[in-house]
């Protein structure tokens, strides 16, 4: 379980809730615009050591089939998995 | 029901005990302390199951409401001028956050100078506030809008919280004989609360969160329609009060010899029994005085107030405020009032007990006298005109 | 590769989506921290960057239950939240809040204490950037010495923030308080193992953890981590707790890194002269001197 995006992302007149609370985790939009580098796993250098996942700040590092993967959707670009990876499996790649 | 020799603060701690509070935050101050100081008491020998919680201010007390709210419990809170003024951050965020919760505040003046005494300066000053605002006249009405007040505040379409004005001292402090209903009657006529604005852990939730420019505007607009639904709730409420307890009440105000009256003195709190002997005296005499006491600063009752006055010759607004180059607050929503009904009466403002000066009889036939002259503008007690006619 | 730490908290992401800056500390923390705690976490945050950044309707980047409060509520209205579910027959819940330096140390400190002092049963976590970082970086009373802000700032005759930070940990240990902790994202399994203590100790918890801010900072994005390792090396900031009444150390430096190099890393510390720097050390001298006479070392 995450916030994730929704199908519903205009919101009028009726649509707007009567009080100031509203379903967790409702997400609109993405933070991929944001981004200048891209973190890119090498996956044959990947352990799955779990150090990037966990100190990613946006938490869009998660580990598949024992190597490290990114939500591009999410994430921002600061490049804390590339510096905190001991063996240097994640580079920064500039976005095209 | 049973009958107690009751001051108004505890009647209304009374009327709450039967209302059933869940939390209730405190902080205390003079003229409220008393209140808190018997729901404590009720709390620790167990006739009323609440968490009462000691907050370090008056910005906690209602901070924490709003979050006992959030929870989806019933909050009370009550304070007093400065500490009203001190949580007044808190007033907005609870209305904004739809968080029906309620307040006793005993009015009182606000420093400076310091003094401790009844003037209703605090409480209308909040007026924007997004608060359902009652004022009591005594305390046996203190303690029914005690328990009528959860019942409006948590109606779906209001939602609103619920600020029930005593006035400090003359009523916080007066002792009167009280009807106290059952318990059973008091159940009866308030369920539980219930609502879905609240914390869910099988369907979490985001709360009090921002709205920009595209959202904020129909927040604000539902929040509006809200204040405005407790119109016809309040009268629902005390319909169904009647039915249980036998006391009628007359919804957002209260008219005596209006119908015919030619000088209609409109005021608000518990001066109003001393402007209705005024008026029966008044009328001993040949002259047609009449009284309308406000009895909810909002929602505000426009069309009642029209409708009252569409007849008088004059009217006159006695209140203990006054917003500093400008005239008291109570007058100005009179006027816009009449304006809206296309009435062109002559009125004036009348600003009296400031920090709890003693209005007398004297001074509300002085009042009549002048609106009988047709005058208007604003009038200190005591001191005259001033220059804002 | 088994990474302990990770195994020992939630797969689950409760704080995503968020619009914090790239590399932010208190977003970091934030998340680490309701990992910990899982779903029946209940946030409070008061106005400050993670609420700002967080909560933009529709926008709802926390899924658990989470609810903004006053800016200086927090601890307030976590006693009305924690008072309302109980008093609801909620049972299994942790009420948790997030406040900045400076909704904790400066405008919300009266809440805290007051928290504190009725012992209620709720985790107070203070994300330390050391500035006013969400209305763009005014001193607050937890900036350190020296340091450069928008209302401090440095010049000929003020070299930045004349006040050392409050001590808001000792502050909290005073009230004699069940847990405190001081932590640091760039000690991330420490920090995560306090949260976890924190919430199997009942009454009041506050935990202090320093949450650089890039921005504020001044270093790049990606040096978050580093930077928030090299303030507990070079012996700026310490890892501590206090329970029972007694002070523990956690971690102790060999050695110390240098303070000269921590500080001229940052922007905002970029105008000191070899006066401010050895003012610094030195109060860093004194403050060790403090922690090893009173506090006990709990590593080998």
């Amino acid at each position: 379980m995450r916030p994730y995006i929704r199908e519903k992302t205009a919101f009028g007149f009726d649509d707007v809730p009567v009080n100031t609370s509203f379903e967790a985790g409702y997400l609109v939009t993405v933070n991929s615009g944001w981004r200048s580098i891209r973190p890119v796993v090498e996956s044959t250098k990947c352990v799955g050591c779990e150090q990037c996942y966990l100190y990613c700040p946006d938490g869009v590092i998660s580990i598949k089939d024992g190597k490290a993967q990114i939500d591009y959707d999410f994430c921002k670009g600061c490049g804390i998995c590339a510096k905190i990876c001991r063996i240097g499996a994640i580079g920064m790649e500039a976005e095209r | 029901m049973s009958r107690k020799f009751l001051s108004g603060n505890e009647a209304f701690a009374e009327g709450i005990r039967l209302a059933r509070p869940e939390v209730i935050s405190a902080y205390p101050i003079t003229p409220q302390t008393i209140v808190v100081e018997r729901l404590s008491e009720m709390v620790e020998d167990g006739s009323l199951r609440a968490e009462y919680v000691h907050v370090e201010s008056e910005h906690s007390a209602l901070s924490c409401a709003i979050g006992a709210s959030a929870a989806g419990a019933r909050a009370f809170t009550a304070t007093s001028s400065q500490g009203l003024l001190y949580m007044a951050e808190c007033l907005y965020y609870a209305a904004g956050g739809r968080f029906p919760i309620v307040m006793m505040n005993a009015d009182r003046s606000t420093a400076l100078p310091w003094n401790i005494y009844g003037d209703q300066r605090d409480s209308l000053s909040q007026l924007d506030s997004g608060w359902i605002q009652a004022y009591a006249e005594n305390a046996q009405e203190a303690l029914d809008l005690a328990l009528m007040s959860y019942k409006i505040a948590e109606n779906k379409a209001v939602s609103t919280p619920y600020m029930a004005n005593l006035d400090g001292f003359v009523l916080t402090h007066t002792y009167e004989t009280v009807d106290i209903p059952d318990r059973e009657q008091a159940d009866r006529f308030l369920p539980p609360y219930e609502t879905d604005n609240r914390i869910d852990f099988d369907n979490p939730k985001n709360m009090a969160f921002s709205a920009g420019p595209d959202s904020n505007y129909i927040f604000k607009y539902r929040e509006h329609e809200g204040v405005l639904a407790a119109k016809a709730v309040i009268a629902e409420t005390e319909k169904e009060f009647a039915e249980i307890f036998g006391r009628q009440y007359t919804g957002l105000t209260e008219s005596y010899l209006t119908e015919d009256a030619d000088y209609i003195l409109i005021t608000l709190g518990s001066i109003a029994g001393l402007c209705r002997e005024t008026a029966d005296k008044l009328r001993s005499r040949g002259v047609k005085a009449g009284v309308l006491r406000i009895r909810y600063m909002r929602p505000f009752p426009n069309e009642e107030i029209a409708h009252e006055l569409k007849n008088a010759k004059g009217y006159g607004v006695l209140e203990k405020d006054i917003s500093f180059g400008n005239e008291g607050a109570v007058y100005t929503n009179v006027n816009s009032a009449l304006k809206k009904a296309g009435l062109t009466i002559k009125g004036g403002n009348f600003i009296g007990g400031l920090g709890g000066r003693n209005i007398s009889a004297a001074d509300i036939e002085g009042i009549f006298a002048h609106i009988a002259d047709g005058k208007d503008g604003v009038h200190f007690l005591g001191i005259g005109g001033s220059d804002n006619g | 590769m088994a990474n302990k730490t990770a195994e020992s908290i939630s797969r689950e992401e409760f704080f995503y989506g968020h619009k914090a800056c790239a590399g932010c500390g208190g977003s970091l923390a934030v998340r680490a921290a309701l990992k910990v705690l899982g779903k029946n976490a209940v946030s409070v945050l008061p106005a400050g960057c993670m609420s700002a950044v967080g909560f933009n309707f529709p926008q709802l980047c926390f899924s658990n239950n989470s609810i903004i409060s006053t800016f200086a509520g927090t601890a307030s209205m976590l006693t009305g939240v924690e008072a309302g579910l109980r008093a609801k027959g909620f049972k299994d819940f942790t009420a948790v809040g997030f406040a900045g330096d400076g909704g904790t140390a400066d405008i919300g400190i009266q809440a805290l204490s007051g928290a504190i002092d009725r012992n209620d049963n709720i985790i107070y976590i203070c994300y330390d950037n050391e500035a006013y970082m969400n209305t763009g970086i005014q001193k607050s009373g937890l900036t350190p010495f020296g340091a450069k802000t928008t209302t401090t700032p440095a010049g000929r005759n003020i070299h930045g923030n004349i006040r050392p930070k409050k001590n808001m940990f000792e502050i909290a240990a005073a009230h004699d308080i069940p847990y405190a902790a001081t932590a640091s994202v760039g000690y991330l399994p420490d920090f995560i193992a306090k949260v976890k203590k924190a919430s199997q100790i009942q009454g009041t918890k506050y935990i202090h953890v320093i949450a650089p801010c890039p921005t504020g900072w001044g270093v790049a994005p990606d040096e978050t981590v580093e930077i928030a390792k090299e303030v507990v090396d070079s012996g700026l900031w310490y890892l501590a707790e206090y329970e029972n009444g007694r002070f523990t150390l956690n971690h102790k430096p060999k050695e110390f890194t240098s303070v000269e190099a921590y500080l001229k890393k940052q922007g905002r510390f970029r105008h000191l002269d070899d006066d401010d720097i050895r003012v610094i050390t030195e109060s860093r001298d004194k403050k060790w001197e403090h922690i090893n006479s009173s506090f006990e070392y709990s590593g080998k």
